[in-house]
């Protein structure tokens, strides 16, 4: 039996995980490969419910990777009506378009692909937010469900700074422990004996600072 | 060796009398059984394995006997990307070589960094921490360049003098040996290169005009 759709796998997954709330992000380019976005507190149970599921055994989980969305800004035209002088002193109400920025906070996230090597079918592709890029970056570890993302799950938390709760063995896999930063984040800046520095052979060349 | 015995030696020659110097005959056993360190790195690796295999055959250059031990090692051919988490590594590799000992640079990574240099985890060059002999450029180099880049450093071999205020390194007594291997710090490595080999060595093309 081939895999349902993301709509159907979440309408199962919450019919029998109970709680569970489920959000199928829409990939809009042609490979269509939308993904579940699950919520923190029942992301291991719907894991095990997909991995022990009788007709679709999602048993192998074959990557994990972190994603860096950052903060953003969005602005919007808006017509506002207001008091305006004109140069006679005379004060008329007017529409005039004023822009509106609004923040959106960033988040990171990880992703799962999943297949099932007992049925020969995949693949599904999970989706978990932390709740911003700061502080609340925990998300619950997937390892005790599919042990191959265990390097992985390192991996994310080495170069994004994704904290997976319930990892059996969270520590740096690329990097060295006492390094501090995140280096696959999008705001990650070098450290300065790696800027460019101009000299007279021109500015290509990188010397301490 | 001062010109007038060159010439003597020349003209001694012409009259069927082979004569030679003890810096010559020195110095011609010395470059011709450069054992390099058996040490790769990453895809110049394999071009340098290439070199010792029949087709290129390095043997002719007495340069076979890859040697397991960095204390047997003659020669550390940097072959590939240095990471900044294996510096410190090579770092320690080169000072466990006895001298006299040489380094040759291999491909564009070993020597600046190559397409990694605007990444965080690669070194920018391992000449920022051990003194290089031979660069070679190329991403990655071919056998004909690395056997290009041996001669050069036979070449260089040969002519180091053994005494005198030009002679090498390794005959200088108060000349280090041994360089400091970095450490690994919160953003890098610590110092980010060591300034005694760095840009501050003369005839560097990578030193800074201030």
């Amino acid at each position: 039996m081939a895999l349902p759709s993301p709509e159907e796998l979440k309408a199962q997954i919450e019919a029998d995980v109970p709680g569970a709330a489920v959000r199928v992000i829409q990939n809009g380019s042609p490979s269509a490969q939308h993904s579940l976005l699950l919520d923190h507190a029942h992301a291991r149970a719907v894991a095990e419910f997909l991995r022990d599921h009788a007709e679709w055994r999602l048993d192998y989980c074959s990557l994990v990777t972190g994603v860096d969305w950052p903060d953003t800004e969005t602005s919007e035209k808006v017509k506002v009506k207001k008091l305006v002088k004109a140069a006679d002193g005379t004060e008329s109400e007017q529409e005039v378009d004023e822009v509106r920025k609004t923040k959106v906070p960033g988040y990171l996230e990880a992703v799962y692909h999943l297949f099932s090597m007992e049925k020969k079918h995949g693949m599904v592709v999970l989706r978990m937010r932390t709740a911003d890029r700061g502080e609340g970056t925990h998300l619950p570890s997937l390892t005790p469900v599919w042990r191959s993302a265990e390097f992985q799950e390192r991996e994310a938390f080495d170069l994004y700074g994704i904290v997976f709760d319930g990892h059996p063995d969270l520590r740096r896999i690329l990097m060295w422990d006492g390094f501090v930063d995140y280096p696959m984040r999008k705001d990650y800046v070098p450290p300065p004996d790696d800027a460019p520095v101009t000299t007279a052979q021109g500015t290509s060349l990188e010397v301490r600072s | 060796m001062a010109d007038d015995l060159k010439e003597l030696k020349i003209e001694l020659s012409k009259n069927g009398i082979f004569t030679t110097t003890l810096e010559e005959i020195y110095n011609w056993g010395r470059k011709n059984s450069v054992w390099p360190l058996t040490f790769g790195l990453a895809c110049c690796a394999i071009e340098m394995i290439a070199t010792t295999m029949a087709r290129y055959d390095l043997a002719r250059f007495g340069a076979e006997v890859f040697r397991p031990s960095p204390r047997q090692a003659d020669l550390i051919i940097v072959s590939g990307t240095v990471t900044k988490k294996m510096a410190p590594q090579v770092v320690r590799l080169y000072n466990q070589m006895p001298e006299p000992k040489y380094v040759i640079a291999m491909g564009a990574c070993a020597i600046s960094g190559g397409p990694f240099r605007d990444g965080y985890n690669v070194l920018k060059g391992i000449d920022r921490y051990i003194p290089v002999d031979v660069h070679i450029p190329g991403c990655p180099p071919r056998p004909e360049a690395l056997i290009s880049a041996f001669m050069t450093l036979q070449k260089k071999i040969e002519e180091q003098a053994l005494a005198g205020a030009d002679r090498p390194r390794h005959l200088h007594a108060e000349l280090p040996s041994e360089f400091p291997v970095p450490e690994f710090g919160e953003h890098g490595l610590e110092p980010p290169a060591n300034l005694d080999v760095f840009h501050d060595a003369p005839g560097n093309p990578l030193r800074v005009i201030q």
